[in-house]
């Protein structure tokens, strides 16, 4: 859509001083975060530092007390089309009556606006998403008789029927089989690939400069930003992890090896 | 009976009242569905009996038993209910279960009190305030009916209309947040038909029984079908088969209020649904039982296979104890023997031998676990 008219120089994500709080609780301290277009990074930090709110805070799902969110150098209120959300898959109820290719469908709904109902265009995009992940077989499944990373597949399916240009992820591996890793990291390589750009909150430390290029670590504030080569370091996993990681990338690297 | 169902509908009043009960069935059909996909049956329990206080009020208000300051009544105080709720929650670490419990009590009681205080007031119109509690459809007259029909003409295009949008809010807010679409309206908008719904409801079920009306046709109806759409008309069809069916019992037997008959019918269709469906208790059970028969019967024939294949003749015949010595306490091989028996597979030897038929032998090679996925 507007892909053609983005400037590669301004950030595809620009977070600036961005600060949340529930009730006296700081979630999140003074974060200012560029993500360079067609980049893919992974959001890391230990349990509780904050990448849920991240994510959901960049579009305004929780209110900011403090800051600035812009995609492609716009408010993220006048650019919500360019933004893909791939929710937790625990947050939904996955016993709700609905099939697979309908969930996939309401990626559409914002396209179509209020009232407007999802036609034959709509359903023809749904399923030639879950092509894409793999699940076009499940098409006319119940919600409720999918595996975990099946419940993932259709979740991505239903965000890239929204033909974004940025992707946000909140940990699109948890829980998921082997062969779905696979399939989800392919299909987001692919996408920045293509000049989309994708943040995804991330896990295992283990895979992360095997998936990603850059890396946001996050502890309330933000530790470090930039490309995994650089930031992706024992010294900033410490300070965001305190002494509760005994992951050191530098020793899987000879090249950084003393 | 035949002569009593002709006589109801054939008559003028009768017609009327049956066609408000069924209205009132569609309505709280399709907007209980909405509740319970929401997990919010409680917040329609709560509304319908948070309704009381706000009626006497109305009528106290008034001086007369007018049906649309009771109305507005009713639905003022069950908003400001759900609106205290909010409030209490967000505001202190009072979880929400506590705090709707809370509110029903404190608003019911309240109803309750001035209800006895507005019937001690000299005034022949206060005489059938408290019909209210648990209904009175033979009440119903053609303006009630009117005014049921309106309201839940005005329900159902809000979710005809929206429907999409209601289905984000239900399944996946945060989501829908994010498209733009406003869930706080689109909140506000469900709570909204859902108290029309328990407004027009309050002659006919009244406020004690009303949140049946909106929970037992979408849980009967959820457990038949995996599409919002048709179990949203599963509902409507369920509360409005109940709703006339109540009023035909109420008034065919004396004395027996509509609300609690129509709430009987309602619960009746829910209990045997969540016992019965596709994926209802005793549906389930069998299916188990059946499964664990077809699971042993499997085990004795690849222990009689396994056995006879020592003996390099797969028709080689085995006792049962020998077969029963390698199984669990309480496993009956006798019974899974006669069932492979009645299924060819396998046949008797003497007193207590058994052994493999051909049939058997073929059978027991389509048995590897690979290929016997169900």
């Amino acid at each position: 859509m507007s892909s053609g008219e983005q400037n590669p120089v301004v950030p595809a994500v620009r977070v600036t001083d961005l600060t949340v709080a529930y009730g006296d609780k700081t979630v999140l301290w003074d974060i200012d975060l560029e993500i360079p277009v067609g980049s893919m990074v992974a959001v890391v930090g230990p349990n509780g530092a904050g990448k849920t709110t991240l994510i959901k805070s960049i579009q305004g799902l929780v209110p900011r007390v403090a800051g600035v969110v812009s995609i492609h150098g716009k408010p993220y209120e006048k650019q919500r089309k360019e933004v893909s959300y791939v929710p937790q898959r625990g947050s939904v109820d996955w016993d709700f009556p609905t099939s697979v290719v309908d969930t996939v469908k309401m990626g559409s709904y914002g396209d179509l606006g209020w009232i407007r109902r999802p036609g034959k265009k709509e359903h023809e995009k749904a399923l030639s998403a879950l092509e894409k992940v793999d699940m076009l077989e499940f098409a006319h499944r119940q919600i409720s008789q999918l595996s975990g990373g099946q419940q993932q597949r259709v979740f991505l399916a239903r965000a890239l029927v929204q033909s974004a240009s940025v992707y946000l992820l909140d940990e699109p591996f948890q829980g998921v089989d082997a062969t779905t890793e696979k399939a989800i990291v392919r299909i987001l390589k692919e996408l920045a690939a293509g000049g989309k750009t994708v943040l995804a909150v991330h896990h295992d430390l283990n895979t992360v400069s095997e998936y990603y290029e850059r890396i946001a670590i996050v502890n309330v504030g933000l530790v470090a930003s930039g490309s995994v080569d650089e930031v992706f370091t024992s010294k900033n996993l410490m300070t965001a992890y305190g002494g509760k990681t005994s992951f050191f990338p530098e020793r899987k690297s000879s090249r950084r090896a003393v | 009976m035949l002569e009593f169902a002709v006589g109801l509908f054939s008559d003028y009043t009768a017609r009327t009242i049956l066609l408000g009960a069924a209205s009132l069935g569609v309505v709280s059909g399709v907007v209980g569905s909405y509740a319970v996909l929401r997990k919010q049956s409680l917040v329609g329990d709560v509304m319908s009996h948070a309704a009381l206080p706000g009626i006497v009020l109305a009528f106290i208000v008034m001086g007369v038993k007018e049906q649309l300051p009771i109305f507005i009544g009713a639905a003022l105080s069950a908003v400001l209910a759900v609106f205290l709720i909010n409030l209490v929650t967000s505001n202190s670490r009072i979880k929400t279960d506590s705090a709707m419990g809370m509110a029903l009590s404190v608003f019911f009681g309240l109803g309750l009190v001035l209800l006895t205080y507005a019937q001690k007031i000299p005034d022949a119109n206060q005489a059938g305030l408290d019909k209210f509690l648990f209904g009175q459809a033979e009440a119903l007259v053609e303006k009630d009916v009117l005014v049921i029909g309106v309201t839940g003409l005005f329900a159902l295009l809000v979710v005809g209309l929206f429907w999409k949008e209601f289905k984000l809010l239900c399944f996946d807010p945060d989501f829908g947040g994010t498209m733009g679409f406003s869930m706080k309206s689109l909140d506000l908008l469900v709570t909204a038909v859902i108290v029309s719904a328990i407004v027009i409801g309050l002659q006919t079920v009244g406020v004690v029984l009303m949140s049946s009306m909106l929970i037992a046709p979408a849980v009967a109806a959820r457990q038949w079908t995996g599409s919002m759409g048709s179990m949203v008309i599963l509902a409507a069809s369920i509360a409005a088969v109940s709703g006339v069916t109540g009023v035909a019992l109420s008034a065919g037997f004396e004395n027996v209020p509509t609300g609690p008959a129509v709430i009987v019918c309602v619960s009746v269709i829910a209990f045997f649904s969540v016992l019965f469906s596709p994926n209802g208790f005793f549906t389930l059970r069998f299916k188990e039982a059946r499964s664990r028969r077809e699971i042993k019967k499997d085990y004795v024939l690849k222990a009689l296979h396994d056995l006879a294949l020592e003996h390099d003749d797969p028709g080689y015949a085995h006792s049962e104890r020998l077969l029963a010595l390698g199984s669990e306490k309480g496993f009956n091989v006798r019974k899974s023997l006669s069932q492979l028996q009645a299924a060819g597979y396998v046949e008797r030897v003497g007193e207590e031998d058994w052994r493999l038929t051909p049939g058997g032998i073929h059978e027991i090679r389509k048995l590897s676990p690979l290929e016997k996925s169900r």
